[in-house]
């Protein structure tokens, strides 16, 4: 037995070594790991990039990657696909900052790092002109750590919008600290805690420039400009450790499920309703957080939007993004492609996320229940712990042809996802 | 009666040498159910944290260095660490409201588990730093 395993190991090794001679590129693979409806493939693009967050691609192809940590020096990376084939032509990084979000929009690339948005002016060619001189346009954004990376995402109107997270678990006196009472009024939203609005053109803006447009997010990674409907959407990462800090209210389970991670369609002004309320997707309902003197039942929140989608709680949506290409069947046009980067606050219950979901949508409404749509980014299904998925989805971007470029942000893998009908 | 009282002290004395350093199966057992209750969630089940949010437990000199160093933790949580030069962003709260007790069987199921190899936490040790 042992020997014919080797020998089948052997002649597996062959073909794998005649496919990558083949196919003269080490990038440019399929990944068969990735599961995926029928018809979709997922191919390898670029590794090792390392901590690879939101990604972005201008209309000529050019994709652009930001890094939550230097590599080499580097917070940003540049890729080039010229013939469109799949296979990287060209690798350039540049950027001194870390960071997460990164977005193309009318010639210009936007960086965020965790405290400013920088800008690259583009060429006809959508390459950055140049690498060492971004303008600064938004400074002294409230970075304390928890919470601190900054998406952004343009509208069409000349618009930038950056999610500026609670430096904070549920506002609470004592952050994390079980008995410690919710403030009231949470001091936090003035400075964080929601979406701000600034302009994408103006040079070195504050606080003082941009305005407050949208309220009572905790924290948003995965944000996305809805052009059908001119709306911004976001993901909101729900609050942690319910069981933890209220053992006498949840159990484990509970608290592994609630609250959800839910998605907003936000007009200005909006309210979203953290700290005080959280979502629970099973009652369907805005509950009073423990905070602020709820039980897990009562409700609030009569001035706080609903969510459009809500999710099982904690698997950490980081990237949105609605589908407008025409490469995948009709179903997915308009829909939401969010990349759930997979969670740690279920412990002790398995972990869950690690898969890119999708929702479709019809006349601006989710026509239908959220279903997962790219699989298997962990390599396995049993994840007790984060540090045991081999890549954990982050970022996502449509390529001109139609693909969808997913990030991973555990090994720096970049995925593009094609369909071809049979 | 003197006697037998002295040779009782003695191996009293003596027992107290041998397994004040040496975790005992007991505190190990007890810590395992603090860690579950108070730790796990952000540490996780196999003490490996949470990758840039959480720090790990496994092989770092937070754990297995100065004891009073990770006593200290335990009692006045701690904000933004480096650990194997990896930083962790998300605060640890203090747990002061633990008994002594509680903490020295956390921290030798800690200093003994996840292929960790560390000696035992006294409940006096744990008191000394309060």
């Amino acid at each position: 037995m042992k020997t014919s395993y080797k020998a089948a190991a052997l002649v597996l090794f062959g073909f794998g070594l005649a496919s990558f001679t083949h196919s003269d590129s080490p990038y440019s693979k399929s990944d068969e790991a990735i599961k995926l409806p029928a018809g979709f493939k997922a191919q390898i693009v670029a590794e090792n990039l390392g901590t690879a967050r939101h990604i972005t691609v201008t209309p000529q192809g050019n994709i652009y990657i930001k890094l939550s940590k230097l590599k080499d020096g580097k917070g940003i990376v540049m890729l080039q696909d010229k013939n469109n084939d799949g296979k990287i032509e060209s690798q350039k990084t540049f950027g001194n900052f870390i960071g997460t979000g990164i977005y193309a929009k009318d010639n210009y690339l936007y960086a965020s790092s965790d405290d400013d948005v920088y800008r690259y002016k583009l060429n006809d060619q959508g390459e950055v002109i140049n690498m060492n001189q971004p303008e600064k346009i938004i400074s002294g954004l409230i970075n304390r750590r928890q919470h601190e990376s900054k998406s952004i995402v343009l509208d069409d109107s000349g618009n930038i919008y950056v999610n500026i997270g609670a430096y904070s678990n549920a506002c609470q006196e004592k952050d994390r600290t079980k008995g410690s009472k919710g403030m009231t009024p949470c001091p936090i939203l003035d400075s964080a805690g929601g979406i701000w609005q600034f302009s994408a053109s103006q040079l070195n803006q504050t606080y003082a420039n941009g305005t407050r447009y949208a309220t009572g997010l905790r924290n948003v990674v995965g944000l996305d400009w809805n052009t059908s409907l001119n709306k911004l959407f976001v993901m909101q990462h729900g609050r942690d450790q319910l069981f933890q800090l209220y053992p006498e209210l949840y159990d484990a389970k509970q608290s592994a499920e609630l609250p959800a991670e839910t998605m907003y369609a936000v007009s200005k002004g909006d309210n979203c309703g953290w700290p005080y309320i959280y979502y629970d997707q099973l009652q369907k309902r805005k509950i009073l957080a423990p905070e602020y003197g709820g039980d897990g039942k009562k409700t609030g929140g009569d001035d706080v939007i609903d969510p459009t989608v809500a999710f099982p709680g904690h698997m950490a949506p980081n990237g949105l993004l609605f589908y407008t290409g025409s490469m995948f069947p009709e179903r997915y046009k308009n829909g939401a492609f969010i990349a759930f980067h997979g969670s740690w606050n279920r412990a002790p219950e398995k972990q869950k996320g690690y898969f890119v979901a999708f929702v479709p949508f019809k006349d601006g409404k989710p026509s239908g229940e959220w279903e997962t749509f790219a699989d298997n980014f962990a390599g396995t299904e049993d994840i007790q712990s984060p540090g045991q998925a081999k890549h954990r989805p982050c970022g996502l971007a449509q390529g001109p042809d139609g693909s969808l470029f997913v990030t991973d942000d555990a090994k720096g893998t970049i995925y593009k996802i094609t369909y071809k009908a049979k | 009666m003197n006697k037998i009282s002295a040779v009782f002290i003695v191996l009293i004395l003596m027992c107290a040498g041998a397994f004040a350093q040496k975790a005992s199966k007991q505190s190990i057992e007890k810590g395992k159910l603090v860690y579950e209750q108070y730790c796990l969630t952000c540490h996780q089940v196999d003490g490996s944290g949470v990758p840039n949010l959480n720090p790990p437990l496994i092989k770092t000199s937070f754990v297995l260095g100065d004891k009073k160093k990770i006593i200290g933790i335990v009692l006045k949580g701690l904000n933004d660490v480096e650990v194997n030069g990896e930083t962790y962003s998300n605060p640890m709260p203090p747990f002061d409201f633990m008994s002594d007790e509680e903490i020295a069987d956390v921290l030798t199921y800690v200093r003994n588990s996840f292929t960790n190899k560390g000696t035992a936490v006294t409940a006096a040790e744990v008191k000394a730093n309060r």
